[in-house]
C-alpha cells in the first residue's frame, strides 16, 4: 500500500485491525520518512530501530482490541519514557535516562503504540516558536524558515510533515493550540487535571496539562479516549467519568449556544483573522448551533496574570535542577559556586529569564505586590468564564492573534513574543479545555485557527463542534515536500 | 518601577545562576519590558478577592506508604554527573 503516511491514525487503526497492513509496514513508512526530514529538526532522540522491533512482535502476536494496534508514535521530550533519554529540550538535561514512565505515556503503550522518539520543544516548554531549545529550532513544513510555534513545536511539524500519525504535546499556556494553529493541524488542551501529570517534567503546575495533537479531530477524539485517566500519583487529577471522545463524536450541535466574546478582537490583529472569525460564527449557525455575543471582561489582564504566576511555579520547579543527582554539572570551586555555574551554563536565556522573574515576584518583599495580586486576577478571570457559561455551552474564537512568523523574528522581543498567547492563556488560568482546529489561510497561505473552549470537563462537546465545523470547513493543509530529502 | 542592576544580581543569587556584568544589564532591560507590561494588573481593584490557587477542586488523598519501585539504585545512581558507587558525589562541603 502506497502513501501510508498520508493515513489518519483512524485510517491505519482500521488498516492494521483488518490486516491490510502490518505495524511493521507502517512503522517502516514512518521511519523512513522521519529519516528523509532531518531538515525539520522535529526529533531530538529517534528510536527507530527499537520501534521496529517492537513492531515486529506486535505483528507476530497482534492484539488487534487494542486502540492504537501497533501504531508506530513520537512524542514530546517531554514526557518521561522509561529508559529512554528524556531532555525537556535542555542542555541540563541532555543526558537523563528516566528510571520511570509517564502515566500519559504508559496508557498510550498499554493500547498497543510503539515509540517513534522524542520530539523536539522549547526548553522546559517556554517558548512560542520552539527556538528556545538546546537541540536547535524546528521548521514548520509549511515553508522553510517559518516558526512551527511552540512550545510542542517539535509535535506539531511531526504531524503536519507526517513524521508520526498523531502525537501528543503539552500546554502551560498555548503550547498545544497555539503550533497546531501554526502548522496547519488540530491540538486539544484538556481541562486541567484530566491527564496525568506525572512522569511529565514540570513547568507551572497549576497549569501544565498533556493533550493530543492530530490531523483531524476524530483521531483527537482517539487519543485523548487514551491518554485521560484518573492517576493516584497525580495529587491534582481528577476522577470524573470520562467519555469515549471518539465514540461518542458527533456532528449534530443543533441547537448548541456559542459565545463570542467581544474582548477577543485585539488591536491589530489582521483583518483575515477577523474574517476567518467570522465565517467560523457562520459555519456554526450552518450547523443549526445559535451565536450569542458575551462578554469577558478580564481578558486583557490574563497575560500579565500568566507572567507572574507560570515563573513564579517554574522558579520552583526549576530549583531541582542542582547538578547533583542527575544531568549536565559544571565545575565549580565550591559547592555554591558548582550550583550557580551548572544553572548558568545548563539553562538557556529564556529560562534563566523566566526564574527570575518567578524568583522576584515571591521574594520578600514583592510577594503580595504580584504573585498574591496575580492569584487574585486568576480568580476573576476564571469567574468571567463562569459568569459566561450560565448562557452558552462553548466559546468560539481565533487561536491566535498572527499566522506563523520567521525564524528569528521575535527572538528578540520578549514581550512581543509573549503576545503569541493572548487567546490561549486565559484558558489555561481558568483550568478549561481548548481546541484549535484548521480553519483556512492567510493572504500568505499559510494556515490559521479557530478556538473552541468549554466547559469544564466538557471535552465531548467541544469536539463535537470541531467535528461538525471540521466538516464545513474542510480545510486542506499545504504541504509541499520541500523539505524531503 | 525599575530594576537596577543591584536587584539583578540580588535576584541572581536567590536563583543560584551566575551572571556577568554584560548578561545582568541585557536581563535588566528584559525584564523591566516585562514588569512594565506585568504592571497592568494594578489597573485592577482586588481588594476583596480571593486568590485561586488551584482551579481543581480536590482535597489531597492519602494512600498507604508502600515501596513500588524496588532495587533501581543503581539505574539511579547511573543517571549523576559524578558518584561513587551507592553515593552522589559533590564539591567538598566542610572543611
Amino acid at each position: 500500500m502506497s502513501d501510508i503516511t498520508k493515513q489518519s491514525l483512524t485510517e491505519l487503526v482500521e488498516n492494521i485491525k483488518n490486516k491490510k497492513l502490518s505495524s511493521t509496514e507502517v512503522t517502516k513508512a514512518f521511519i523512513k520518512r522521519s529519516e528523509r526530514s532531518k531538515e525539520l529538526n522535529a526529533y531530538i532522540t529517534e528510536d527507530f530501530s527499537s520501534a521496529l522491533d517492537k513492531a515486529k512482535k506486535f505483528d507476530q502476536k497482534p492484539n488487534l482490541d487494542l486502540k492504537l494496534p501497533g501504531i508506530p508514535m513520537a512524542v514530546k521530550d517531554l514526557f518521561c519514557t522509561k529508559n529512554v533519554k528524556t531532555t525537556a529540550g535542555s542542555k541540563i538535561l541532555n543526558n537523563f535516562i528516566p528510571t520511570y514512565e509517564s502515566t500519559v505515556t504508559e496508557n498510550i503503550w498499554k493500547e498497543g503504540a510503539i515509540l517513534l522518539g522524542k520530539l523536539n520543544c522549547d526548553e522546559f516548554a517556554m517558548g512560542s516558536s520552539n527556538e528556545t531549545s538546546f537541540f536547535g529550532n524546528v521548521q514548520n513544513p509549511i515553508n522553510k524558515n517559518l516558526v512551527p510555534g511552540g512550545s510542542s513545536g517539535g509535535s506539531a511539524s511531526a504531524v503536519a510533515g507526517q513524521l508520526t500519525p498523531i502525537t501528543i504535546g503539552t500546554d502551560t499556556g498555548g503550547s498545544i493550540r497555539q503550533p497546531a494553529s501554526f502548522t496547519g493541524t488540530v491540538g486539544l488542551k484538556p481541562t486541567y487535571g484530566s491527564c496525568s501529570r506525572y512522569g511529565i517534567v514540570a513547568f507551572a503546575s497549576s497549569l501544565d496539562q498533556a493533550g493530543p495533537m492530530a490531523q483531524n479531530v476524530k483521531d483527537c477524539a482517539l487519543l485523548q479516549e487514551v491518554i485521560s485517566s484518573y492517576d493516584p500519583k497525580d495529587s491534582t487529577s481528577i476522577d470524573f467519568k470520562r467519555n469515549q471522545y471518539s465514540k461518542e463524536l458527533t456532528n449534530n450541535i443543533k441547537g448548541k449556544k456559542i459565545g463570542i466574546p467581544k474582548e477577543y478582537r485585539v488591536d491589530g490583529m489582521p483583518k483575515e483573522i477577523e474574517d476567518l472569525w467570522q465565517k467560523g460564527i457562520q459555519y456554526l449557525k450552518d450547523c443549526g448551533a445559535e451565536s450569542i455575543d458575551i462578554s469577558l471582561p478580564n481578558t486583557s489582564y490574563a497575560l500579565p496574570t500568566y507572567y507572574i504566576v507560570a515563573p513564579a511555579e517554574a522558579s520552583s520547579n526549576l530549583a531541582r535542577y542542582d547538578g547533583v543527582k542527575y544531568g549536565f554539572r559544571a565545575k565549580g570551586e565550591n559547592l555554591i559556586d558548582m550550583y550557580e555555574k551548572t544553572r548558568s551554563e545548563g539553562f538557556g536565556a529564556e529560562v534563566q529569564r523566566r526564574i527570575m522573574i518567578g524568583t522576584y515576584v515571591l521574594s520578600s518583599g514583592y510577594y503580595d505586590a504580584y504573585y498574591l495580586k496575580a492569584q487574585k486576577v486568576r480568580k476573576l478571570i476564571k469567574n468571567d468564564f463562569d459568569e459566561a457559561y450560565k448562557k452558552v455551552d462553548a466559546i468560539l474564537t481565533p487561536s491566535t492573534p498572527s499566522s506563523a512568523f520567521e525564524i528569528g523574528e521575535k527572538t528578540n522581543d520578549p514581550v512581543s513574543m509573549y503576545l503569541n498567547d493572548i487567546f490561549t492563556v486565559p484558558v489555561n488560568l481558568a483550568g478549561l479545555p481548548g481546541i484549535s482546529i484548521p480553519a483556512g489561510h492567510d493572504s500568505k497561505g499559510y494556515p490559521l485557527g479557530l478556538q473552541i473552549i468549554g466547559k469544564a470537563f466538557d471535552e465531548q462537546n467541544i469536539l463535537n463542534i470541531a467535528y461538525a465545523m471540521e466538516e464545513k470547513i474542510n480545510f486542506k493543509n499545504k504541504i509541499t515536500d520541500w523539505w524531503i530529502k | 518601577m525599575s530594576i537596577d542592576l543591584k536587584t539583578i544580581k540580588h535576584i541572581s543569587k536567590l536563583s543560584r545562576i551566575s551572571v556577568d556584568e554584560k548578561r545582568a544589564k541585557k536581563l535588566a532591560g528584559d525584564l523591566n519590558s516585562i514588569f512594565d507590561f506585568i504592571e497592568k494588573l494594578n489597573e485592577l481593584k482586588t481588594d476583596n478577592v480571593e486568590p485561586l490557587t488551584s482551579v481543581a477542586e480536590t482535597t489531597l488523598k492519602l494512600r498507604p506508604d508502600e515501596v513500588k519501585s524496588k532495587n533501581i539504585r543503581e539505574q539511579i545512581v547511573k543517571n549523576s554527573p559524578q558518584d561513587n558507587e551507592d553515593y552522589f558525589v559533590v564539591p567538598k562541603v566542610i572543611e
